[in-house]
């Protein structure tokens, strides 16, 4: 799998040379992804038998760190779909972008995106599962924000990245927590175990993984990101927004499904959030007037109901739940891409100025027709299939699902009619260009996808030996016997179908007449929707921001300094005053008469570099104090520390000197209770301070290593002076990093006195 | 503000001058001497350099900074490069003798009736002891020849 990874990440990178150059057609490079597709399938035979395929690469064997992979059916069934409709996404992009500035650049991120989603889905391990996660949001905030210049862009792909990043720290809290309950972070191991027990942790990770999953979802209330990711090129909302990256959240309930199946708190959760969805989403859907917009919502209807039959479970939502992933997503991605086509060739995507396009683009009309026939779940398409089963599963939960199904799949029913009638049929308005055909690199996508929805609609033993029997076994943790079959004969199921179709079309005749109802609709959710409250938190976050900014960091010196020094000592007081006690050997200390004096000598001349007016004075206080510290350090036998402490004060005030030869004279600035504040403060702090070192001088965690040094300094250093023997070869990987620091610190300064300031600005 | 103006900190003073004329060829000869001595009596790469940097301190007061310039035959950014190189080079030896990294290795030569021990350990003080020097003199003379230009008034 990992050869899979670094191809794809390697073309990426390779991308931009390759469109710049041009001699090799771009969309050769849809030859990448599909020989992915192939090249993965030779796992096929072994997962389809309902077996697991472990790959293992070695990182770091002596910690135990691997990269692992874990293909099985549910593995593989995505695998299929993101390199298999990848490839015609790159296909039908290489056309829609042709000749665009940054095209080079994106198709660097689509396929980066690429390689971060087949990690994904493939990954074995939590941690690793999680970098994948996070790489497909950066690659798709990339994607969203493709149109970089345009601020309405910037600020959508912002919006989505937020939600589903902040949703990922949730989902990495859970995994954490599931990696301390199961004692593994391996997925290949914790799907082999139900976990049934209850406690506040297990529901705490619980809902941890499911946020995290919702935001990438788009489950409600954070559905709001998925119809504003439609800023991005249509390529990308026809790959990462209906097909592959905004599965990922379902991707890990169904692959935790086998674990959590037991846990009611995770199920009804799943149930609702998907409820809520399907039926919000079916609505919005109707009500849009935006062609992208409206698909938009009609995934977000896909994914409520794939969230909703997890919830569900047993086997028939089950087998639903793999039917209906994989019809949506084969026509889904198609409808996308046409929905491209036609704003790509009439200029616009507002279902309310398009019309009688079925003389100019009879194709992209008749592929339409097919998606949209599939999406409302007609036969003979394998959308039929999907919704059946799905009416099927809702039967076997509680009234009100099936009623929220019902009341969803008529309103989708509408849509689909919508999707046919607006664009195509009617009179031809004026539109922003004239219509043509599109090319057929556009066209391959969508004819193939559709191409396969009819044939596994027609043949659905296809589509069950090849991946719907081994992706339910992997989500239910067992073999499921079934057979998927077309025609079920007239039963409850086909009766609420029907019933759901006749709804669907009288509703589809009101669309006209319900767009002044929707704009004020729209209005109205600007205003109060969940929206509203995302925005409200990112101004409330700007506004804190800018508040501590304020209080905390307002320029001046002092103030920083008295935050630091209270922020950081007031918490080693406490634990000093209240588990450590002051050092009582202190008492016990006679000192000498000349110790006494060079401590006064200290205190006098600190109190006179803080005290005169004086630069000049002040420095040399300072320097005075420092010979006074030298003073100590040689009547305690220590001549190398009393040398350098000596040669280090007198070039320090030399420097001083040379820095403060411009700094005008000392005036007060402060008042004198500003004054008494910052003393207070720095006796505090010297004080707190003097109290760690004199707490520390007992206590000895582990032997003593100066015995070591002073014992072979001679024989392994050849020195007998231990100072140096430590310095340049016990220690000298320190002296080396700390010479460097040295080497940093001077450049640092030659580039601060060298770069003044005003000189940047000196040519405005 | 009067601070604007160009200021030359060198010392018209003619008995700093020829003081320092005498004093810094023999503190730069005792800083060598402490470097040297530096593994077997206090001194040592650290104390040496600082003494040296002391010694051109003292003739950047006594003659500024463009006599520094002058006085020394490399910048002293390239003295502070040479220090890290000597430092990094002290490391090669063990690994060459694949040895646990930064081993020393000990080279004792026999003169008469002196033995003299040369060491990746001395290489090594040598790089501190130039590279101290290094840091030191590209303060000093960047700090002092900023003075000599007349700085920019802070416009908003």
């Amino acid at each position: 799998m990992v050869e899979v990874l670094v191809l794809i990440a390697a073309a990426a990178c390779l991308a931009p040379y390759w469109v710049r150059d041009g001699r090799v057609p771009r969309a050769w490079l849809a030859l990448v992804p599909a020989l992915c597709f192939f090249y993965t399938m030779r796992w096929w035979p072994e997962v389809a038998t309902g077996q697991h395929v472990l790959q293992t690469l070695e990182w770091m064997p002596s910690l135990g760190l691997s990269l692992t992979f874990y293909l099985d059916g549910l593995s593989l069934l995505f695998v299929a779909l993101i390199t298999g409709i990848g490839t015609f996404i790159v296909l039908y992009a290489s056309d829609y972008l042709k000749n665009h500035r940054d095209e080079g650049r994106f198709f660097l991120w689509l396929l980066l995106f690429m390689a971060a989603m087949l990690g994904l889905v493939t990954a074995d391990n939590l941690i690793a599962l999680f970098v994948f996660w996070e790489l497909t949001s950066f690659t798709s905030y990339m994607l969203i924000g493709f149109q970089h210049e345009s601020e309405k862009s910037r600020k959508l792909a912002q919006q989505g990245l937020f939600v589903t990043v902040g949703g990922g720290l949730l989902l990495m809290t859970g995994f954490i927590i599931l990696g301390s309950v199961t004692g593994t972070y391996q997925l290949s191991e914790i799907v082999q175990h139900s976990i049934t027990e209850h406690s506040a942790l297990v529901d705490l990770m619980l809902v941890c993984i499911l946020v995290g999953a919702f935001t990438k979802s788009a489950q409600f209330p954070f559905h709001f990101w998925l119809p504003n990711a439609m800023a991005a090129p249509t390529p990308v909302s026809a790959f990462l927004h209906s097909a592959t990256m905004v599965k990922a959240g379902v991707f890990i309930m169904a692959r935790l499904h086998p674990s959590f199946a037991e846990q009611a708190l995770w199920s009804q959760l799943q149930l609702w959030a998907g409820a809520a969805t399907l039926l919000l989403a079916a609505w919005l859907a109707f009500m849009a007037s935006d062609l992208k917009k409206v698909l938009a919502y009609s995934t977000l209807v896909a994914l409520g109901t794939l969230t909703m039959l997890l919830g569900i479970g047993g086997e028939y939502a089950l087998i639903a739940f793999v039917s209906y992933l994989l019809a949506h997503a084969l026509y889904k991605a198609s409808l996308f891409m046409l929905a491209g086509v036609i704003d790509h060739s009439a200029g616009t995507k507002d279902l309310r100025r398009l019309g009688g396009l079925r003389g100019s683009m009879p194709l992209t009309f008749a592929l339409v027709v097919i998606g949209a026939v599939s999406l409302a779940g007609l036969p003979p398409l394998f959308g039929f299939m999907g919704k059946e089963l799905l009416l099927e599963a809702s039967l076997g939960a509680a009234a009100w699902v099936v009623g929220v199904t019902v009341v969803a799949a008529a309103l989708t029913v509408a849509v689909s009619a919508i999707l046919i009638t607006k664009p195509f049929l009617g009179e031809t308005p004026a539109l922003p260009q004239s219509p043509h055909e599109a090319s057929w690199v556009m066209l391959a996508g969508p004819f193939v996808l559709l191409g396969l929805s009819i044939l596994v609609g027609c043949l659905p033993y296809l589509a069950q030996v090849s991946f719907v029997n081994a992706a339910v076994h992997a989500i239910a943790g067992y073999e499921l016997p079934f057979t998927l079959k077309l025609w079920h004969g007239v039963n409850t199921a086909f009766m609420l179908s029907l019933a759901s179709i006749t709804g669907g079309v009288l509703i589809a005749a009101c669309w006209s007449r319900s767009r002044n109802f929707a704009e004020r609709l729209w209005s109205w959710s600007d205003r109060w929707g969940p929206e509203r409250g995302y925005f409200q938190l990112m101004d409330g976050l700007a506004a804190f921001a800018l508040w501590h900014t304020r209080i905390l960091q307002n320029g001046q010196l002092r103030v920083y300094m008295v935050v630091l020094l209270l922020a950081t000592l007031t918490p080693v007081a406490w634990v000093l005053m209240s588990a450590v006690g002051w050092p009582g050997w202190l008492g016990r200390l006679q000192p000498t008469y000349y110790e006494l004096a060079m401590l006064a000598l200290l205190l006098v001349s600190a109190a006179y570099a803080v005290t005169t007016h004086g630069r000049f004075a002040s420095i040399i206080s300072l320097g005075a104090m420092g010979f006074s510290v030298a003073l100590i350090y040689i009547h305690f036998s220590a001549p190398d520390l009393g040398i350098t402490q000596v040669l280090v004060e007198t070039l320090t005030v030399l420097l001083l000197v040379v820095v403060l030869v411009r700094v005008p004279g000392f005036a007060r600035f402060s008042s004198r209770a500003e004054r008494w504040r910052d003393a207070l403060v720095a006796v505090f702090a010297g004080a707190i301070l003097s109290w760690v070192v004199l707490a520390a001088i007992p206590v000895q965690w582990a032997p003593s290593i100066s015995e070591y040094f002073v014992q072979h300094s001679y024989d392994l250093g050849k020195g007998r002076n231990i100072v140096n023997v430590i310095l340049v070869d016990f220690r000298a990987l320190d002296t080396l990093g700390e010479i460097f620091v040295l080497a940093i610190a001077a450049l640092g300064v030659y580039s601060m006195v060298k770069l003044k300031r005003g000189e940047p600005h000196a040519g405005k | 503000m009067p601070e604007n103006k160009p200021i030359n900190i060198a010392s018209d003073s003619l008995i700093l001058r020829t003081a320092t004329l005498i004093v810094l060829p023999l503190q730069l000869l005792f800083s060598i001497f402490l470097l040297l001595r530096g593994h077997d009596e206090p001194g040592g790469g650290f104390i040496g350099g600082l003494v040296a940097s002391g010694a051109f301190a003292l003739y950047l007061y006594a003659f500024g900074v463009r006599a520094l310039q002058r006085l020394l035959p490399i910048s002293p950014k390239d003295l502070l490069a040479l220090g890290l190189l000597l430092g990094l080079l002290a490391t090669l030896p063990s690994a060459l003798l694949g040895e646990a990294f930064f081993t020393a290795q000990w080279l004792k030569v026999s003169l008469g009736d002196n033995l003299i021990k040369l060491s990746t350990v001395l290489i090594f003080d040598i790089g501190v002891y130039l590279t101290v020097v290094g840091t030191l003199i590209t303060m000093f003379s960047a700090l002092a020849e900023s003075l000599l230009e007349e700085t920019h008034k802070w416009k908003r």
